[in-house]
């Protein structure tokens, strides 16, 4: 059976790795070196399933949509990370990593954002554990998910608007690695995905990976079966897919699928489709697929959503799309706000314009009446409310 | 011997200055290294631009960009080097990210390297592991040296380690800190410094990050052979309407203050 996961040098097949300056090098070594010790340790794995529990909320529920279900003739469970405590799955992450932060002695966080999501959830994380938390958020998401930036604010955080390329998440990641280099004694860097150098990766899909295991469970419960048929998540950096496939990946019955955001369309220079037109490159410590021009300079990236907007994707994806495991589609701005209205109306439930390039997928694919599928909405709409005021006109 | 280790013996208070290719303007590389050369800089370091430079503060980020806008590229870059070498005799050191090089080919990039007369790079992104496991040989059989960085949080496990696999010198990274830092050296820096010439390296260091005028140039060099320049060289280009004659004084007040 193929190993999906990283192997001990942080390499997935040929994706991964740590390219990272001598700079960051003694705090990448000590980080991998202790992790695995850190996650799997009595101490740690009850203080996190306590506040997983307790303070975020899990387990989310898996929700059968049956209105959305009868359209599409088949039978559509939402994975509602959206229920979590801040609103998306980001949470899971950042309470794991400032435990482990707090037990390598850290005592400032720093933390990249795009949406702004993982930006509000490290910020509560510090909150909760007080400890010192700057935001590097890109200037054009600062204007777009102003709620957010409120919410990160209010919590105590410092937001610093990143100011180079396209003022997006790629950029606040050059700029929370540029401080890191510049603070490696006291500094913890809570990265938000699947992204970034060896242990990254694997850190953050391990503290991901409750969303499947809580999907193994709630199928079962729900339907008497082992495994659902298939599982869709949207992949930006990847961290909520790399959850919800974690658990599935060595089921190779389950049919696992990656929704990118194409922008205005896969060949309209404005898209952020990192398989659909990438090659192979490093960005951001890891070796990946990565939209790059002949030159191997980095093409900024589009997409309405401001956590999808990222030029590379978290290797394992990489991985997985190399090895087959995984099945890779897009979905256009429009094409994601016009699921946003469907599941609203449908269902009620108002999601966040990432998740909706997940459910966008449901147009592009044909399922049976019997198979069971499981779409993880990874987030709540309220940040996005500007947008879809001015999308469906509701001014 | 290649030029690097012939300047090393010969020489001390070397000083390195560093550039970006294409900057202020796509064909400025080969004035800008024969000024240098003629007023005085022992090794240059050219830097190859790219969109995102995570170990590089404002300065040499901007001039990236610009350089990025006139349409300097790696294979650009070679085209221009090729001229350099007529007239040029001290050693060229090429210094970028790893994913421009990837893309270009690193077998390609250092055969190009050798045929063009770069004596060494550095690519702060290729961690010392990978360089040792898989590329050490291709460099060593085209007899381009790559040179690491140290920072002040390297162990001294691995500075040996890194001492005992490469040829050439070794470059001290001042701070931690990204590229641009302010000037000047504290006593902590100083101390650094100290414990690092204690280890008895077999290569010899250069001082870089920090490193701006007379004061701090001077400083460095009593701890190591010589130091780096950068972002104040390409300071005073951004503000230079006449090369040759701002780059003599530059070279000047670093020396002679």
């Amino acid at each position: 059976m193929a190993n999906y996961h990283a192997d001990k040098k942080g390499r997935y097949g040929r994706f991964g790795g740590a390219y990272i300056p001598e700079m960051l090098q003694p705090n990448i070594d000590d980080l991998s070196a202790r992790y695995l010790d850190i996650i799997n340790s009595e101490e740690f794995q009850k203080e996190y399933l306590s506040l997983l529990k307790d303070y975020v909320g899990r387990p989310s529920p898996l929700y059968y949509a049956k209105r959305l279900s009868e359209k599409y003739n088949t039978n559509i469970f939402l994975k509602r990370e959206d229920l979590n405590h801040t609103g998306a799955h980001k949470i899971n992450n950042t309470v794991g990593q400032i435990l482990i932060a707090k037990k390598m002695g850290k005592e400032r966080i720093i933390a990249e954002t795009g949406a702004g999501q993982h930006g509000v959830a490290t910020a509560t994380a510090c909150a909760l554990m007080g400890l010192k938390c700057v935001v590097y958020m890109g200037e054009t998401d600062i204007e777009r998910q102003a709620p957010n930036v409120v919410r990160m604010k209010m919590l105590g955080a410092e937001v610093v608007p990143a100011r180079s390329g396209n003022k997006t998440l790629k950029d606040a990641t050059n700029e929370a690695l540029r401080d890191w280099i510049c603070n490696p004694e006291d500094t913890f860097y809570l990265i938000g995905s699947v992204v970034g150098p060896h242990p990254y990766p694997d850190m953050v899909a391990r503290l991901q990976a409750v969303i499947s295991e809580e999907i193994k469970v709630q199928m079962k419960e729900k339907t008497g079966k082992e495994n659902p048929d298939y599982v869709i998540a949207c992949v930006g950096g990847g961290s909520n897919a790399a959850g919800s496939f974690y658990h599935f990946l060595d089921e190779e019955s389950v049919i696992l699928v990656a929704v990118e955001a194409s922008g205005l369309g896969i060949d309209s220079g404005e898209t952020a489709a990192t398989i659909a037109l990438g090659d192979i490159g490093i960005i951001h410590g890891s070796k990946t697929y990565l939209m790059q021009d002949d030159d191997g300079q980095i093409i900024e990236p589009y997409s309405i959503s401001a956590g999808l907007d990222y030029p590379g994707i978290g290797p394992q994806h990489s991985h997985l799309k190399d090895t087959g495991r995984a099945i890779f589609l897009s979905a256009t701005d429009d094409e994601a706000l016009e699921a946003v209205r469907e599941l609203t109306l449908l269902e009620g439930i108002i999601p966040a314009l990432e998740s909706a390039h997940a459910l966008a997928a449901l147009k592009k694919m044909k399922f049976n009446k019997e198979d069971n599928v499981v779409i993880t909405v990874s987030g709540r709409g309220d940040k996005d409310l500007e947008t879809y005021m001015n999308r469906f006109h509701l001014k | 011997m290649n030029r690097i280790n012939q300047l090393f013996k010969n020489k001390k208070d070397i000083l390195s200055v560093y550039f970006t290719a294409g900057y202020p303007n796509l064909n400025d590389t080969n004035t800008i290294i024969q000024s240098l050369e003629k007023n005085g800089t022992d090794l240059v370091e050219i830097g190859m631009p790219f969109s995102d430079p995570l170990a590089d503060g404002p300065t040499i980020q901007a001039s990236s960009l610009t350089a990025l806008k006139n349409g300097m590229s790696i294979s650009k870059l070679f085209e221009q080097l090729k001229e350099v070498r007529k007239t040029v005799s001290i050693p060229i050191i090429l210094m970028g990210y790893i994913n421009p090089v990837h893309k270009f080919g690193i077998e390609k990039f250092i055969n190009k390297c050798a045929e063009v007369g770069v004596d060494g790079v550095i690519i702060p992104d290729l961690p010392f592991n990978e360089y040792y496991e898989e590329h050490q040989q291709l460099f060593e059989n085209a007899g381009v040296t790559n040179i690491f960085l140290i920072t002040p949080q390297t162990p001294d496990a691995r500075i040996k380690l890194i001492d005992d696999n490469t040829k050439g010198f070794i470059y001290m990274v001042s701070s931690a800190a990204v590229t641009g830092a302010k000037k000047g050296l504290s006593e902590a820096q100083l101390a650094y410094f100290t414990r690092v010439n204690n280890l008895n390296l077999k290569n010899p260091t250069l001082i870089g990050f920090g490193i701006g005028d007379h004061e701090s140039f001077t400083e460095a060099c009593k701890y190591s052979k010589g130091a780096i320049i950068g972002s104040a060289f390409i300071k005073m280009l951004s503000k230079s309407s006449n090369f040759e004659n701002d780059i003599k004084k530059f070279i000047s007040s670093i020396r002679n203050n």
